[in-house]
């Protein structure tokens, strides 16, 4: 197999996704005695070269998908795609990550899951725990979520939406009868409240 | 086909985050039937959910390697190890060889002792009785390695960002030689009981099948992966700690049997000759373990200090018991806590592979199929099953019963010199 270097793929996915491709870097780290290096290439595409930019990569090698991992910057939702290409050559693997941001105002995102099936598992999660609709994905059913999960509520979201105090079990409050089994935490300074705070506040433990 | 809706039990108001998926944890399936056949698999999982991400994502970065451990009880040294990697390229750290090897020898005696767990489950579902106390009694010897190394039997407590915690000194080689020495015999007894017994061999051979296509598609890793054929190994392929000096190839299935089937048989195979591997791994590590710190960063708070003010992304993997393990750490400065942690377990992959290994089975097979991604038998716990109209729950129990008596009947047919029809 004739294996393109770092960048030579950052070159491919350019080709191939044109002024989608925002930003590229390459990273290296070695561990051990023998100094060996991997390297793994950060990709920044705007939502609508992710797809061509897997369709690529899966070009230039079946990719495995390990997972979509996600940040919240504020007024965005970062998505990162982490592939692996060029798995089962010993010490040739290179890990490409594709990150995709997308303003909360617009949530939407395509679907992989034609392009890698697996993709599946790591899609619906996304739904359940951030809020983004991932458009045509075969199955939108909550994964790990029970399903009296309030509406409207993302845990992994930083905002409004995230989880509100109400919900938060302190594993100090959790005893018998009200009765604390372990040390109560000093309280942290209390922020002025907002005026006006949407929803009710949870009654005191 | 029927649609099958799936309704998880409601009731508890703690499943915030993601769940961790490792094991021990109970998954539901729903399967369609026709007559024995499963011709419909789905499955629910989430009822372990701890919201650990969430946690994690309000704590600093040492609190973090402390709550990564407790993702799952057999992976202490993976999810620590993948969440300190994640931390130390972000911060530039640089860990000494001497913990990159220790690192390594703690992270394969975590394998034998993950295995041999698997194996016990193995030959529990599979009705070997005898073999799962035979397995659980073994695994004692490694339990107590890694309490007198690490001081714990779980929750290890060893690795830290920028090194570990504890030193391994020549005075303690000889308790893990013998300890080597001791799995080497034991290897010899579960190879029979599990890859020369003819029972085992019937009742696994082509039951549970995971193409090599499918698991291109579905993504699978570790030992589900190896089996189907794809020679995926972190430790090969992206390799770490001292695994880089190491000379060691993939366990794949056709070095014991010369082809690959993909079946529960195949993985049954990669994960013993897998011990068998971690034994040669830990011998290199002893041998060759050069000198130098523990740890980057000794003082807590110096290295809280150069945390808070690192700032980037990365990712930090280890080819964990199940399979790859992939943690994602992003950090701002002047923050002390990760802005963005997302865990990725081995069996999150493993999860999907589950449906084309049942498809096409039997409900005699469930347990055994369940256990071969070695998930946990609590995976097993409620099966909803659609026979036609009716719709009945079959527990835990009921299940194991049925498998145990396919095994009987296949032993049955051995002794009267015939095949199962």
């Amino acid at each position: 197999m004739n294996r393109l270097t770092p960048p030579q793929i950052i070159d491919e996915l350019k080709a191939a996704t044109g002024d989608g491709l925002l930003e590229s870097r390459i990273t290296e780290w070695s561990e051990g005695l023998k100094g060996l290096t991997s390297h793994h290439i950060w990709v920044h595409v705007s939502r609508e070269a992710l797809r061509p930019a897997i369709q690529q990569i899966i070009r230039i090698h079946v990719p495995h998908l390990s997972v979509i991992a996600f940040g919240d910057t504020g007024s965005q939702v970062d998505l990162i795609y982490h592939l692996c290409i060029y798995w089962g050559i010993p010490k040739e693997e290179i890990l490409i990550s594709l990150t995709v941001s997308l303003d909360k105002t617009d949530l939407r995102i395509p679907t992989i899951t034609d392009l890698i099936p697996g993709a599946l598992t790591s899609e619906r999660e996304k739904q359940e725990m951030l809020g983004i609709d991932i458009v045509d994905i075969p199955d939108d059913r909550r994964l790990f979520l029970p399903e009296d999960f309030p509406p409207g509520v993302f845990p992994w979201r930083k905002d409004e939406t995230g989880v509100p105090d109400g919900m938060v079990k302190n594993l100090w409050a959790t005893g018998r009868d009200g009765v604390a089994t372990c040390a109560i935490p000093p309280e942290p300074p209390k922020p002025e409240p907002p005026p006006a705070a949407a929803g009710s506040t949870p009654p005191a433990p | 086909m029927k649609t099958i809706n799936v309704k998880k039990p409601a009731g508890y108001t703690t499943s915030i985050g993601p769940a961790h998926p490792a094991l021990k944890e109970p998954v539901m399936f729903a399967l369609g039937l026709e007559g024995e056949r499963i011709v419909k698999c789905d499955f629910v999982p989430g009822m372990a959910h701890r919201g650990i991400e969430w946690m994690g994502m309000r704590r600093n970065c040492i609190q973090v390697v402390y709550l990564a451990e407790r993702i799952c009880g057999l992976c202490g040294i993976t999810h620590a190890l993948s969440f300190c990697r994640a931390i130390e390229q972000i911060a530039q750290l640089q860990v000494s060889n001497r913990a990159h090897y220790i690192r390594t020898l703690v992270g394969e005696i975590e394998r034998i002792h993950s295995h041999l767990l698997w194996a016990g489950v193995q030959a529990h579902e599979l009705g070997f009785d005898s073999a799962f106390y035979y397995s659980l009694r073994i695994r004692e010897n490694i339990m107590d390695l890694l309490e007198f190394l690490t001081g714990n039997r779980v929750h290890y407590a060893m690795i830290q960002i920028g090194g570990v915690r504890r030193d391994i000194v020549p005075d303690q080689f000889a308790r893990i030689e013998a300890s080597l020495r001791f799995y080497e015999d034991a290897f010899d007894r579960l190879s029979a009981i599990f890859l020369e017994d003819t029972t085992v061999q019937m009742r696994c051979r082509d039951c549970g099948v995971l193409t090599r296509k499918q698991a291109l598609t579905l993504c699978p890793v570790g030992p589900t992966a190896r089996a189907s054929g794809i020679r995926k190994d972190v430790r090969v392929d992206t390799p770490y700690a001292a695994y880089a000096d190491l000379d060691i190839a993939p366990v794949m299935p056709d070095q014991f049997t010369g082809e690959t089937r993909g079946d529960v048989y195949d993985r049954i195979v990669v994960r013993l000759l897998e011990i068998k591997q971690s034994i040669r791994i830990i011998r290199d590590c002893l041998a060759h373990i050069p000198d130098g710190d523990l740890l980057a960063i000794p003082k807590p708070a110096v290295l809280l200090a150069k945390l808070k003010a690192a700032e980037g992304e990365a990712v930090g993997r280890h080819e964990a018991p199940r399979g790859e393990v992939m943690h994602y750490v992003r950090l701002t400065a002047g923050q002390e806590e990760p802005t963005a942690w997302k865990v990725k377990a081995s069996s999150y992959s493993n999860y999907m592979s589950w449906i084309p290994m049942m498809e096409g089975d039997q409900v005699a097979d469930i347990p055994v199929i369940a256990a071969s991604i070695d998930p946990c038998i609590s995976c097993t716990d409620r099966v909803a099953l659609v026979r036609g109209t009716d719709r009945q729950i079959w527990t835990k129990d009921d299940l194991h019963r049925l498998s145990v008596e396919k095994t009987r009947r296949i032993q049955a047919s051995i002794s009267a010199g015939g095949n199962e029809s």
